[in-house]
């Protein structure tokens, strides 16, 4: 278990401010957060390369805030790997070994094996792959059998196959090995796929804390709603309000929406942009809100299109292809936004 | 990305102005010093096994390179904790401290001797109070202490950019698996800067033995060999002295020469 306390902390452009948050035993745990936004900063901390301006880091109770790194106990496995560029990969992964006095060639096979990296030990380390790195990397970090591992982006420098693999590999050892991971990324999907708890940080600040559902469904702020992929944003007042069922004047339209909100509040309504769909005529029994448009601008993105609407406010639509063709869509062309009151997700 | 120039590169004004240069500065350190050692080998090689022969110019070679090997290793000492510091923490007043280490390189060598000689001398600020234990002023402590002064910087700042080019997260890396930082320093860091050093090293120790300016003011006896064949010089002229000059020069080269080659392996510690 990790408890890290009101941990402040500045460091060159980087801020943390007064951040608390509480990591179980054996949980996944992702940190999701902008470029910049002190994701790195928070994992040197915990890992004792820095230490705090103000603020604890309890791991397993025990107070770490002032101990050296070789001290927390705890596995870190940087982006780019920093493997030892004048050892053989069998010299890196024997580092830990020596360092902590631990003598058992098994082991050394045991985990080579796990990672498929037993045919690599002779090898530099430079000459490898990113894939076989990161698994060397793993290695050296995960065979002196620490409780805590910590993850800096450690997908975000593989080529998007081996990242797949990666991903697998990672699920598997936290499963098997029964690990508590901290794991860093500024990448959505890596996030939601991977965690079962998120805390979103930015700007040295903690957003929020929940579960991937929570996160991407029900962001509480904002600034964490339009970072999550709900791009379309339209600011406005509650009209009415019934079982939960709200009407939102925004601008010049009014559109519905589910929520449990007095009528008279000012609100933010987003809307993620693949839950729009397009259509030329009108009427859909199930869908409330239908808006009358014209296309403006059309990108093409591979086997999606994305498709700006001005319907009295700009808003951004993510469909398919094929239905972009089916409707002919290009700037000029008449369309019908529609969406449903249960896709838009309003906030205070 | 380095291109290999050949008869096939397209024709660019500046880089063929650029290699004239390059080839004039060749010529100009090359001719120089061929001139003189083939001059010598040549006109009077019965002169140079002479010098060769001679107890007080091997010794005042032995003298310099010995001398600067103590030189060397007293800037190792001093250099390399001071190259960290500097590679690894940033404090106030830190700008001032590197300007002040670089200082040596460009002062007159001989306004460097008078600054030593004021404070090791034997009535100066430390050479007065230490006079009973050691002596500095014509005597090998003071031919040391001179040549540490004016070889220093290079040490200091070659550690320092050695350190430099170490990635802290690979001493980061090494402290998690649980290497306190003197380990993390001495089987990660060191290791990898280990060619900028001996680099270093190197550079320190022909800057040793080539210095005269300061030496000769702190101590003209024992006379190291660029003395000696200053001295030799006044009171003989060059014929004299140019045997001596040569010997040296041989020397100094074909050590430098033998690390260059010893060291060559060492390519692999270097990440760039």
């Amino acid at each position: 278990m990790i408890e890290i306390e009101s941990l402040s902390r500045k460091w060159k452009t980087f801020a943390l401010d007064k951040l608390s948050l509480k990591i179980e035993s054996g949980e996944y745990f992702v940190i999701l957060g902008p470029t910049g936004a002190g994701k790195t900063l928070l994992l040197e901390l915990i890992a004792g390369f820095h230490s705090p301006d103000s603020g604890k880091i309890l791991i397993d109770g025990k107070d770490v805030t002032n101990l050296p790194p070789e001290k927390h106990d705890l596995a870190f496995v940087y982006q780019d790997y920093s493997l030892f560029p004048h050892m053989s990969v069998k010299k890196n992964i024997e580092f830990g070994m020596r360092m902590k006095k631990i003598k058992s060639p098994e082991k050394l096979r045991e985990i080579a094996k796990d990672l498929r990296i037993t045919h690599l030990l002779e090898r530099h380390p430079l000459k490898l792959s990113g894939g076989e790195q990161q698994r060397v990397s793993l290695a050296r970090a995960l065979v002196t059998d620490p409780k805590i591992l910590l993850l800096d982006e450690p997908l975000s420098a593989l080529d998007p196959r081996t990242q797949e693999s990666a991903r697998e590999l990672l699920s598997n050892i936290h499963k098997n090995k029964k690990l508590t991971v901290m794991h860093i990324t500024h990448d959505q999907t890596e996030a939601r796929i991977m965690a079962d708890r998120i805390a979103i940080i930015m700007d040295g600040k903690l957003m929020q804390v929940g579960t991937p559902e929570e996160i991407f469904e029900k962001p509480v702020d904002s600034r964490v709603a339009s970072f999550v992929g709900f791009e379309n944003m339209l600011s406005g007042r509650v009209i009415s309000a019934d079982r939960g069922l709200l009407r939102i004047e925004a601008g010049k339209i009014t559109i519905d929406a589910s929520g449990d909100i007095e009528a008279g509040s000012e609100v933010h309504a987003f809307l993620r942009p693949e839950n729009i769909v397009l259509s030329k005529t009108s009427a859909q029994s199930s869908i409330r809100n239908s808006l009358q448009g014209r296309v403006t601008e059309v990108w093409m993105l591979g086997a999606l299109v994305r498709v700006k609407i001005d319907c009295g406010v700009l808003l951004n639509a993510l469909i398919t292809r094929q239905s972009a063709e089916e409707m002919d869509i290009h700037p000029g062309v008449p369309v019908y936004v529609q969406f449903k009151a249960s896709s838009v997700h309003v906030l205070r | 990305m380095k291109i290999f120039i050949t008869k096939s590169s397209k024709f660019e004004p500046l880089i063929f102005i650029f290699s004239f240069l390059l080839l004039v500065l060749f010529l100009f350190i090359f001719l120089t010093l061929s001139n003189m050692i083939f001059g010598q080998i040549f006109d009077d090689l019965q002169g140079l096994i002479e010098a060769a022969e001679n107890r007080a110019v091997v010794s005042s070679i032995f003298l310099s390179l010995y001398a600067g090997f103590l030189a060397t290793l007293l800037a190792l000492f001093l250099g390399v904790p001071a190259g960290y510091i500097l590679a690894r923490f940033d404090f106030p007043g830190k700008r001032l401290v590197e300007s002040i280490i670089d200082v040596p390189v460009v002062v007159p060598h001989t306004v460097a001797g008078i600054a030593l000689l004021t404070v090791f001398g034997s009535r100066g600020l430390i050479g007065g109070p230490l006079e009973g234990y050691i002596r500095f002023s014509d005597a090998l402590p003071g031919i040391v202490l001179a040549m540490l002064f004016v070889s220093l910087p290079y040490l200091a700042n070659s550690a320092r950019e050695g350190f430099k080019s170490v990635d802290p997260r690979l001493e980061n890396a090494a402290r998690s698996l649980g290497a306190p930082l003197w380990k993390a320093f001495l089987f990660i860091t060191l290791p990898l800067s280990a060619r900028h050093i001996l680099i270093g090293s190197v550079m320190t120790w022909a800057r040793a033995i080539s210095e005269f300016g300061a030496v000769v003011l702190i101590a003209y006896y024992p006379m190291i060999g660029p003395t000696l064949i200053y001295d030799r010089f006044l009171s003989y002229g060059l014929s004299a002295s140019r045997p001596i000059a040569v010997l040296l020069i041989l020397v100094t080269l074909s050590i430098f020469i033998i690390i260059r080659v010893l060291s060559a392996g060492w390519s692999i510690y270097d990440r760039d």
